[in-house]
């Protein structure tokens, strides 16, 4: 129908890494990082002394690229950039959040758990009271 | 909102009132079958939520061990292998292919992961750990699968919420807009309809009576006329005319002078 956003059916797209040193190593080392002929590469390495702005433009970046299709960003990291996590809506590509070694996993904090807490009842995961 | 039941502004005639009635049939169809597709959406939103919440926890989980085996691998090769692995990346073996899938008259998105190339084996050949770093990989794969398809779920779970979303929208409109415009002007139509019935049998009545009484009229006067002559008849046979003597004496007593009383 005229107006929904069309999802392209590709045949290779990459995942893409926002996290620590730690987890993106690891990562590496399965075989998704991908540097191409201008040395664009599909992960960000974070550590004490990136900026906030660096992150939010990586992820700006990462989302309107048309060979990404999957965004990996460790929980912490979208804490510090939580607006423009919570304002991005489009289904492609798909972001999710990962724990890193030592923020282990928060549902309370995760866009699009928070998105449809009405729906849980009170004892649920995403209500934060286990 | 003010004029929320409106009616549209037609001519109120039969053929417009056979459309109207149409369109109202036409609407009550899609109103019901809106409502079955908004629940058969809310159904599967429902399952796929589920699914997520399940999921996220046992990625999380995964995530665990994969950062254990990671740090197994670390203490067995020695700090550089973060080196060695950053530098050794080239082109991704690991990719994920989207599908579509129409579900419930939907088209969702599907993720799946698959290898494509060969895993970089240079690293695997190192004398400390060798093997350290092959479970480490494997754990990471694993890692990646879960993570694959928890994306699938979160972009399908996000489409269908907006299919939902303009779905009840039509729905609404359709039962608090549309429906009621239509019945204001089926009964406005039938109103005028019948107003115009009502005038053309009282135009009718009227004419009737008014031709009774001119009927009655005539009759009147013609058997008034019919008695006259009758009577005219009567008095001539009689010998004189009622009228007549009457002249007579009248008319004598002006022209004779000579007859004194």
């Amino acid at each position: 129908m005229a107006g929904r956003a069309q999802i392209a059916t590709k045949s290779s797209a990459l995942i893409a890494m926002i996290a620590d040193e730690d987890t993106v190593t690891g990562f590496l080392l399965a075989g998704v990082g991908n540097v191409d002929i201008r040395r664009k590469t599909n992960y960000l390495i974070i550590d004490s002394k990136t900026t906030v702005k660096a992150i939010e433009d990586a992820f700006k970046e990462f989302t309107t690229r048309e060979d990404i299709a999957v965004v990996l960003i460790s929980q912490y990291v979208a804490n510090m950039i939580r607006f423009v996590v919570d304002s991005y809506n489009k289904p492609v590509p798909a972001i999710l959040e990962i724990p890193s070694k030592d923020h282990p996993y928060d549902p309370a904090h995760d866009s699009v758990l928070s998105r449809v807490k009405y729906l849980f009842s009170a004892e649920s995961v995403a209500s934060g009271r286990r | 909102m003010s004029g929320q039941n409106q009616r549209l502004n037609v001519v109120p005639t039969v053929t417009m009132l056979g459309i109207m009635k149409a369109r109202l049939v036409g609407a009550t169809r899609g109103h019901a079958l809106l409502k079955k597709k908004s629940d058969a959406l809310t159904v599967q939103f429902r399952q796929i939520l589920k699914k997520i919440v399940s999921t996220k926890e046992s990625m999380g989980d995964i995530m665990k061990a994969s950062s254990f085996a990671l740090t197994e691998a670390k203490y067995v090769a020695g700090e550089n292998i973060k080196h060695i692995v950053l530098e050794n990346v080239q082109s991704a073996s690991l990719k994920v292919r989207s599908r579509q899938e129409n579900v419930a008259g939907v088209k969702l998105p599907r993720f799946e992961y698959f290898t494509e190339g060969e895993t970089k084996n240079d690293l695997t050949g190192l004398a400390r750990g060798g093997q350290q770093i092959q479970l480490c990989r494997a754990a990471y794969v694993k890692a990646i699968e879960v993570l694959v398809e928890l994306a699938s779920l979160q972009t399908s779970f996000l489409t269908l919420d907006e299919a939902i979303k303009t779905t009840n929208r039509r729905v609404n409109a359709l039962e608090n807009v549309v429906k009621p415009r239509l019945e204001n002007t089926i009964n406005y139509i039938k109103g005028e309809l019948d107003e115009l019935e009502r005038e053309d049998f009282f135009r009718l009545k009227k004419i009737q009576g008014y031709k009774k009484r001119e009927i009655e009229k005539q009759l009147l006067s013609a058997r008034q006329f019919a008695e006259e002559q009758f009577a005219e008849k009567v008095s001539l046979q009689k010998g004189i005319s009622i009228n007549s003597d009457h002249n007579l004496l009248t008319g004598a007593m002006e022209k004779d002078e000579d007859i004194i009383f």
